[in-house]
């Protein structure tokens, strides 16, 4: 029937268009608030405060960036931001890495692994709450120490079960065939397991990079003093606070072309800007992540 | 190999949750766990008999469940339309956008809503001004405020889910898909009866899974977005837990409070992972 088939594909040239255009305004409802900070941040305090602003900066000036890089705080901040990932990094990165390890090995091997592997999946399900985490940081003397934001979150068991269930899909013959050989569980673990997980372990580790950069909410509680902070617990602090404070007669010139509004909007942008710089390259290591770990098997 | 590890999750995870007995104290800093007197239930009986406290965790339930619906549809829906696209690079480039504003932390993201949200210049308004609509202030009206949490959630997460669903289509077998169409189904029969009974034990699993977020309403999000005006309709758990302990220093109130929460969590997600092995075998290690 001619009519009926004309008719079916019209029906789904429409659709088609029709899908397009919905998944275009989709993708470019994710994109715009980002695109039109990014507007914002290079433009005049004029142009952002009339709302001539869109997507295209207006009266273009870098003025908010130049204020942002001159603000010693805005840099200490991001200074602390680096050492923490370096740190944060290293440091869940060897502990996942052996905790995965042993854990991947049978019973017979490792005694008591059941309990082992409870013992660190108990803490994904149930955890004491904020008061008394705050205290036993506290009293274990890590407040207004890099290591704060480091050491309670040392153990990411969530990417231990990513990495064991990778490690667990290795051939077992490899490493049978290094025992023979004569290595030790570390070598098997460095010369073997290591070698084979890149993927895997490149997919954690980015894992680890973005969640210690963008966190914010620890340096807020475990530091004093604002000088510490982390760049995202600094940004959070001027988010809420809406004036900007004047520090010298020199600024006040400067500030005659920057407002709040295109300040805050720089600063937004540049703590964005390491996620956004690395995403585009990296991103299909995340996919390959989360598929790995949510659907299994 | 494990000893590191392990030392510092007795320390750092098995330690609080012994700081937990302070619930049952009054516990005053000065003299520690051991020195502080007992109270029994009194501190729950004081939280109780706070006014805010029957709107906090009504207010958690409220909007928590709306994020758990929207944040299972979005994606879903989603996923169903990207998987009809033709050409690979367009559906390679929605994903990467999409995809990509969970990466950015909710102070970010909150930085940049409450300059696009705000009601004398916020560019959301200005668009809906050329409509004539009155500007609206989504982060400082309560009959707006938890739609607005709901909506931006919905949409730094949707992307994050889409790709899940994405590879639970590309595991459903190509020739089903032939046998329809010779049977003369057409692409919207075929998702009816191929795609989406081929999707449900992913979204069986993920609507499982995401039960034991009842109580959980995000708090990053909404301690970033929202203030005094809002407390009636956006304080949550969570932010009721900071606000108590660590500002008004009520450290027993506020670790009965995360005591209760912890509890009744820890028994949606025991209940969760259950159902997620009884229909879809799902198991976490």
């Amino acid at each position: 029937m001619p009519v009926a088939t004309a008719k079916r594909v019209d029906s789904r040239r429409v659709f088609v268009v029709v899908n397009y255009v919905l998944l275009g305004l989709l993708a470019l409802l994710c994109l715009f608030p980002l695109l039109h900070i990014l507007a914002l941040s290079f433009s005049s305090s004029a142009a952002a405060s009339t709302g001539r602003v869109v997507l295209w900066p207006v009266e273009f000036t870098t003025a908010a960036y130049e204020y942002a890089f001159s603000n010693p705080q805005f840099l200490r901040s991001f200074g602390t931001s680096v050492e923490r990932v370096v740190l944060g990094v290293t440091v869940n990165m060897v502990l996942t890495v052996l905790v995965a390890y042993a854990l991947s090995k049978e019973s017979h091997v490792l005694r008591g692994r059941t309990v082992y592997v409870w013992f660190f999946v108990i803490t994904m399900l149930f955890g004491g709450g904020l008061i008394p985490t705050f205290m036993v940081v506290q009293s274990t003397g890590l407040l207004d120490s890099i290591w704060a934001l480091v050491l309670p979150k040392a153990v990411p068991v969530f990417n231990v079960i990513l990495l064991l269930n990778f490690f667990r899909g290795l051939p077992r013959e490899l490493e049978e065939a290094a025992f023979v050989d004569g290595a030790g569980h570390w070598r098997v673990l460095w010369n073997v397991y290591l070698p084979l997980s890149k993927p895997a372990l490149a997919t954690i580790m980015l894992f680890t990079i973005v969640a210690h950069w963008n966190s914010w909410f620890d340096g807020i509680i475990y530091m004093n003093s604002p000088e510490n902070y982390p760049l995202q617990s600094y940004l959070q602090t001027l988010v809420v606070e809406d004036t900007l404070s004047v520090r010298s007669p020199e600024e006040l010139e400067l500030l005659q072309d920057i407002s709040n509004r295109t300040y805050k909007a720089a600063q937004i942008f540049l703590a964005a800007l390491p996620v956004l710089a690395v995403y585009p390259f990296l991103q299909r290591y995340f996919v390959k992540g989360i598929t790995l770990g949510s659907v299994k098997g | 190999m494990l000893l590191p590890a392990i030392v510092l999750v007795v320390i750092y995870e098995y330690g609080p949750m012994v700081g937990i007995v302070m619930a049952f104290q009054d516990y005053v800093p000065a003299f520690g766990f051991f020195g502080s007197e007992w109270v029994g239930w009194d501190n729950f009986e004081f939280v109780l008999s706070l006014p805010d406290t029957r709107q906090v965790v009504w207010n958690t339930i409220f909007i928590a469940s709306m994020k758990i619906v929207a944040g299972l549809i979005a994606p879903l829906l989603t996923a169903l339309l990207l998987n009809e696209v033709g050409k690979a690079a367009f559906r390679r480039s929605v994903q990467t956008v999409i995809y990509l504003p969970h990466f950015l932390s909710w102070v970010i993201l909150g930085g940049i809503l409450i300059d696009v949200l705000s009601p004398s210049n916020g560019i959301v308004n200005q668009f809906l001004g050329i409509f004539g609509v009155d500007p609206i202030y989504f982060l400082g009206d309560n009959d707006w405020f938890p739609y607005t949490l709901v909506v931006s959630d919905t949409w730094k997460e949707f992307g994050f889910n889409t790709v899940v669903y994405l590879a639970a289509i590309t595991a459903i077998d190509p020739s089903l898909y032939e046998v329809a169409s010779v049977d003369g189904a057409g692409r919207l029969r075929q998702t009816w009866h191929i795609t989406l009974p081929g999707m449900a034990p992913i979204i069986v699993l993920l609507a499982t899974l995401s039960l034991g977020n009842v109580l959980n309403a995000g708090f990053e999000q909404v301690f970033v977005m929202y203030s005094p005006q809002v407390y009636d309709s956006g304080d949550i758990i969570d932010t009721f837990v900071f606000r108590l302990g660590l500002i008004d220093f009520q450290y027993s109130a506020a670790a009965a409070v995360g005591l209760f929460k912890s509890v009744v969590s820890l028994l949606f997600i025991g209940l969760s992972y259950f159902l997620a092995y009884r229909f879809a075998r799902y198991r976490i290690f």
